[in-house]
């Protein structure tokens, strides 16, 4: 039972740091990229205009995306080594 | 055929499809209407959600915002689709491992208390009901213009549409017919778009179409949009946004107001297994990428289109932007589109200075007063209402008739589907939440189901009552509904999975407290209930605190619920023992139990 908690416990700690490495690209990318840091991205030029607009209208969505299924598989992985899994 | 006989045909081949589903999908008992017997596919559930999602706003309204706010209006694309992020790693496993039916329902066990889950279910339907009111008008809007049948005719068509699948088939023919409308309203989205793209750029993918070269002028589309709209008074299309802060706010606020929507979040209960809701969080966003990936092309590229269709002298390579000016549309030879539109008041025309030629300009800019006067306009004289940007597309692009059809067919689509999943919502929480645990535990799984029949046909009623008759609050969906989900529902629902600590107490004072904040601060600038002229201080940047607009509360309103739940938990007792082994095993797929049989 005392190995099992930790087990779990252990597993929990695993995915509240997946999850905070997520959101912070997740932040990074939206409130970053396309909002706060767009000044500083002016410089690099993207289709008529720059990165950080390209970050605002698709970037950050494209990024969202692939956040979401990575996290789904790092789960899954999460799941099976811990034995948490259904 | 004539552009009404197909429209008929489209509208109705999609409602013989719908209603087909529905006689097909029947519910049996009460797990399959609340959650569609729980054994829905992740992508099949990830397209669902996309209809379920995408509103007649997202569809009709959606490129036009962006059209005329350009570059400061991506706050929505991002708040829109962020919010799924947030929702597929902070609540969405944990809540389809708890396995019952309702969000009251977690907010209700998980904080014992009647108090809590009464709170939730308030907040569920006032936010679900404003949402639902639009749905009822943009199908309105919708069949009167293709169908041209009246708007009150257009939104009791809708609601018998929707009575005859979700009253039958509950979740599972709601289910399954929005796929069938995600189906028809991203095709009826893409095929426009994919014209104008190729018409512009020479490229068929909108997405890139847009930050590729402008055939005409050899430049880059967005260059030449920013000079075409820098000609005529207005921003750049691209340029940046001075107050950050608020951009910032409001994007957070759309975030977690999205996470927190019950309509959205209850589609995630109808998966088979914890994984699988995962999964389908990621499906969905692709779905509703594919549409908003397009948006932000259809209005810039709309927005190019309608300039040169009034400057004619814009559209290629212009060496001098006054003289082309010069040569603004003669009104008489207004293309087709133009006259369809004027005709249903969506576009207005006013000589202003009776020259015969339309001029549009941005006729509050001071600094470009002097200009327009040199050249004789007296204010701009074409209004364009941004909802038809979407809707006139076709006929822009002149294209085949079908696609207006098609067109047609989608906008309702998009309408149907979230009318649909919020009624869901709303009638859930009526038949399971109130009736079921809260008045009558003793009631029979038959009588449960009758009762959440019943609750549902008061729903659409409700709805389309509301529908005919907008109350004042109608048009403040994004203040009221996305107020509220962030500022009371997403913050209890993410304590409750990731604190063992926060008690009825905190939760409780932390849910008044977020949502009585948010709605002081949007009654402050818009009224009190919304009634015009009783805000305490005019609704303006320079009397916004910190210049947060209402709209941007939602977001200040969670951060206030978390610190107190906070505050308040760690002064009161402990949750007991029961609860604390509920907050564990909703944090471990394994041992799903409740909802799933598989």
């Amino acid at each position: 039972m005392a190995d099992d908690k930790s087990n779990a416990a252990e597993y929990w700690k695993a995915n509240v740091r997946t999850i905070a490495g997520c959101l912070a690209v997740w932040a990074f990318v939206s409130y970053g990229c396309a909002i706060l840091f767009r000044p500083l991205l002016a410089g690099i030029p993207v289709g008529g205009t720059d990165l950080g607009f390209w970050f605002a209208q698709q970037g950050s969505i494209l990024t969202f995306i692939v956040l979401i299924f990575f996290y789904a598989w790092k789960m899954n992985k999460l799941d099976e080594k811990y034995g948490l899994g259904e | 055929m004539s552009q009404f006989a197909i429209n008929l045909l489209f509208v109705g081949a999609s409602f013989a499809l719908y209603i087909g589903i529905a006689v097909w999908a029947r519910a049996g008992s009460t797990k399959d209407f609340y959650v569609a017997g729980g054994g829905v596919h992740p992508i099949t559930n990830g397209m669902a959600t996309a209809a379920d999602w995408m509103s007649a706003a997202s569809f009709i309204s959606m490129a036009g915002l962006l059209a005329s706010g350009g570059y400061a209006n991506s706050t929505f694309l991002m708040g829109w689709t962020g919010g799924y992020v947030i929702l597929a790693m902070l609540l969405a496993p944990y809540l389809r491992k708890f396995g019952k039916f309702t969000v009251p329902d977690f907010i209700g066990d998980r904080f014992y208390s009647r108090t809590a889950r009464l709170v939730a279910v308030i907040c569920l339907i006032v936010a679900s009901v404003t949402y639902v009111i639009g749905q009822m008008t943009g199908a309105g809007v919708a069949f009167s213009r293709f169908l041209e049948v009246p708007n009150t005719a257009g939104i009791w068509i809708a609601a018998l549409i929707v009575f005859l699948y979700a009253v039958f088939g509950g979740m599972k023919g709601i289910t399954y017919t929005q796929v069938a409308q995600y189906v028809v309203l991203i095709i009826a989205y893409t095929i426009p778009a994919v014209f104008i793209a190729m018409q512009l750029t020479g490229n068929p993918i909108p997405m890139f179409g847009m930050f590729s070269t402008h055939t005409e002028s050899g430049i880059p589309m967005l260059t030449k949009l920013n000079e075409v709209v820098n000609a005529l008074g207005f921003r750049d299309y691209t340029a940046d946004v001075d107050n950050k802060l608020n951009m910032v706010l409001f994007t957070l606020s759309l975030m977690v107001g999205t996470a927190g929507l019950p309509h959205v979040i209850i589609r995630f209960f109808t998966v088979p297994k914890v994984a699988d809701a995962r999964w389908s969080a990621g499906w969905a966003l692709v779905f509703i990428a594919l549409l908003y990936l397009t948006a932000p092309a259809v209005g810039s590229m709309a927005r190019l289109n309608l300039a040169t269709t009034v400057y004619p002298e814009m559209a290629g390579q212009v060496e001098d932007y006054d003289a082309a000016a010069e040569q603004a549309l003669v009104y008489e030879e207004r293309p087709g589109w133009i006259r369809t539109w004027e005709e249903t008041g969506l576009i207005n025309f006013e000589d202003k200075n009776n020259d015969g030629r339309v001029q549009v300009y941005n006729d509050s800019n001071e600094e470009y007063a002097d200009i327009a006067e040199s050249r004789g306009w007296e204010g701009s004289e074409l209004t364009v209402n941004n909802d038809i940007l979407v809707l006139a597309n076709p006929e822009i692009a002149n294209l085949p008739p079908w696609v207006i059809g098609l067109i047609a067919a989608g906008g309702i689509a998009a309408a149907l589907s979230t009318a649909a999943g919020l009624l869901l919502a709303i009638s859930s929480a009526i038949s399971h939440d109130l009736i079921k645990t809260m008045i009558n535990p003793k009631i029979s799984e038959k009588g449960e189901m009758l009762a959440a029949r019943i609750s549902m046909a008061g729903a659409i009623l409700v709805a389309t009552y509301l529908g005919l008759n907008p109350p004042g609050f109608a048009a403040q969906t994004v203040a009221l509904a996305f107020g509220i989900a962030g500022a009371s529902l997403f913050p209890a629902l993410m304590m409750g999975i990731f604190s063992k600590r926060i008690n009825n107490r905190g939760a409780v004072a932390g849910m008044l407290a977020g949502l009585l904040t948010t709605l002081l601060y949007i009654f402050t600038y818009l009224g009190w209930f919304f009634v015009p002229e009783t805000n305490m201080l005019p609704n303006t940047p320079d009397s916004w605190i910190f210049g947060i607009s209402p709209l941007s509360f939602g977001a200040i309103g969670a951060m206030i619920n978390f610190a107190v739940a906070f505050a308040v938990a760690s002064v009161t007792e402990e949750p007991p023992q029961e609860i604390q082994d509920l907050v564990e095993s909703v944090r471990y797929p394994k041992g799903a139990g409740g909802a799933v049989d598989h």
